[in-house]
């Protein structure tokens, strides 16, 4: 659609940027005020230029959570989008069964994420859990509270169980939008199911597949409450991922200096793959709606 | 070969098994005692008993974190299409000064973490006196709902031909009650579909909701991560409380079954 350019349509979008001012810019203004100076406490504070910077970008246990952080996205990922394709090509098209289990497959993407751990933690449990006790009753050692390995796999199954549906969902709005004809073309050139996938479907659906990606990875990059619930971070360290370390060295420790330095680093990253997601958007809207 | 032979039922059965069987297991709790659930193991209740529920609905501990709950819930669905319905038509017609800038912008916004928001948000809020109110968790969480909202929003309104703006404005409407009478009906279910989105945001939360109530607006996220007593985990009453969370989800969720996609894709499929 070609817009008109009008300057009056500041005004209409004046109140979401008050408000998003308020509660995005003012924060924000806290964060780098506190990244750059100490305390000793009655509100005495002392410039410390970029110290805060080094000592976080220097320091071991930033390393480590990032690194727990870059290995579960990863592993997310890996799962998740194949998966939720493979999943995707299976719905059925339309009638009763497609709307059954849309409504079906999206449920687990309602629930509060508190709930979502605390699901995972009573099924998972030996005592009361289903998961847990059919795991002890076949003799599998699995205890997610003490076994760093048990933890991390409840962790991954978690979330492929919370939100698998999403990449799902997005690709089968993508695979509803090819004509029929395009089948039909395939079926007459006997194309074999893979070379259907590879030429046909894969490259519709592309677009909102690389939506699902960047949205996971997002997701994933900040997640809290679930682990939170589930393990708390743990056993030991196992399990504490770049928000839980945040909120613990913000709110638990109260290092203000530090704290404010990794949130800065932390957003920047998200304002980097912010930008690849904007510009994927903007392509995609040019090339008309998927 | 008909292309409908790809499709395997069975995938689509285990799949939906994977998800429902751990919600399956937690509403099995729900209706269990806790002398059942720590004592023997079944897949459906010996003895069935709305106990939990009872509790749950009749001690002001737990029922208050459901309505503060919503309270908050409800402030922010309003404030968000309030602020973003003007604001997502002025993106979907018009071209001005920044206009790609502060849609990118308001992105970031929707994609920051709640994690880096908490302490400022925190002092924030405690230093103009809204901290453990209703108003501070709404307020906080228009900072992913609002840039939600606008997205959601101006992708279904790119689809409303611009012809009928300028034809409705050549038969004399004033832009209010062109906006009011024409164009809001005609995007009614992206106002429904957005309303929705807001709502699952912001009760999904926890983080923040959690940070910004002690007593008196505690949320139920904050209220179930909490419920470690002297006498141990209360499991019954836990798994109770679970399935009355997703309740509201499960309400809805027909209405907008065609819409998901376009929700979580923020307005772009």
């Amino acid at each position: 659609m070609n817009k008109t350019v009008n300057q009056k349509a500041w005004f209409l979008v004046l109140p979401v940027f008050l408000l998003v001012a308020f509660s995005a810019v003012i924060p924000l203004m806290t964060v780098i005020n506190y990244s750059v100076q100490d305390t000793f406490g009655n509100n005495v504070f002392s410039w410390v230029g970029l110290d805060w910077f080094e000592e976080i970008i220097h320091s071991q246990r930033m390393h480590e959570s990032l690194g727990r952080q870059a290995m579960l996205t990863t592993i997310i990922l890996l799962i998740e989008v194949p998966f939720g394709i493979f999943i995707a090509l299976n719905m059925p098209k339309k009638g009763f069964w497609a709307s059954f289990c849309l409504v079906v497959i999206a449920l687990p993407l309602l629930i509060p994420w508190n709930v979502v751990g605390t699901i995972w933690q009573i099924f998972g449990r030996k005592d009361i859990g289903l998961l847990g006790h059919t795991l002890a009753s076949m003799g599998i050692e699995y205890n997610y509270a003490q076994d760093v390995l048990s933890a991390w796999i409840t962790i991954v199954v978690m979330d492929v169980w919370h939100w698998t549906s999403l990449i799902v969902l997005l690709c089968y709005a993508g695979l509803q939008s090819i004509p029929d004809a395009y089948y039909q073309a395939a079926k007459i050139d006997q194309a074999s199911r893979w070379s259907v996938f590879r030429y046909i479907e894969l490259p519709k659906m592309s677009g909102v597949l690389l939506i699902a990606i960047l949205l996971r990875f997002m997701d994933s990059f900040m997640i809290y409450s679930e682990p939170f619930v589930l393990t708390g971070g743990g056993p030991g360290n196992s399990t504490t991922f770049l928000s839980i370390d945040l909120v613990n060295m913000a709110l638990g420790q109260f290092d203000l200096g530090p704290a404010s330095a990794y949130s800065l680093m932390y957003f920047l990253v998200v304002l980097l793959v912010s930008w690849v997601f904007f510009t994927v958007m903007t392509s995609i809207d040019k090339k008309g709606a998927v | 070969m008909n292309k409908k032979s790809y499709k395997s039922p069975i995938v689509m059965f285990i799949y939906i098994v994977f998800l429902m069987l751990p919600i399956y297991w937690l509403l099995n709790m729900s209706f269990k005692t806790n002398v059942e659930i720590l004592g023997t193991f079944s897949m459906f209740p010996n003895k069935f008993t709305l106990h939990n529920y009872v509790t749950i609905f009749t001690d002001p501990g737990w029922y208050m974190g459901y309505i503060n709950s919503m309270s908050y819930v409800v402030i922010n669905v309003i404030i968000s299409l309030a602020v973003a319905l003007p604001a997502a038509y002025a993106f979907s017609r018009y071209t001005f000064m920044g206009d790609k800038h502060l849609f990118f912008w308001l992105l970031t916004n929707r994609m920051a973490p709640p994690a880096v928001f908490a302490l400022p948000f925190f002092q924030l809020y405690s230093s103009i006196g809204l901290f453990d109110t209703y108003w501070a968790v709404a307020l906080a969480h228009t900072l992913f709902n609002v840039p939600l909202s606008v997205w959601i929003l101006e992708g279904f309104m790119r689809g409303v031909p611009k012809e009928i703006d300028e034809t409705a404005y050549i038969d004399g409407y004033s832009f209010f009650k062109f906006f009011r009478k024409i164009f809001m009906p005609l995007i009614a279910s992206g106002i429904g579909v957005t309303a929705f989105f807001c709502f699952m945001f912001s009760w999904v939360e926890l983080l923040l909701s959690r940070t910004l109530t002690s007593v008196n607006a505690k949320s139920i996220g904050a209220t179930m991560t909490r419920t470690v007593s002297a006498t141990g985990i209360d499991w019954g009453v836990l798994a109770a409380a679970g399935i009355l969370t997703i309740v509201p989800g499960i309400l809805v969720i027909y209405f907008v079954r065609n819409h998901i996609a376009k929700g979580f894709a923020l307005g772009r499929v």
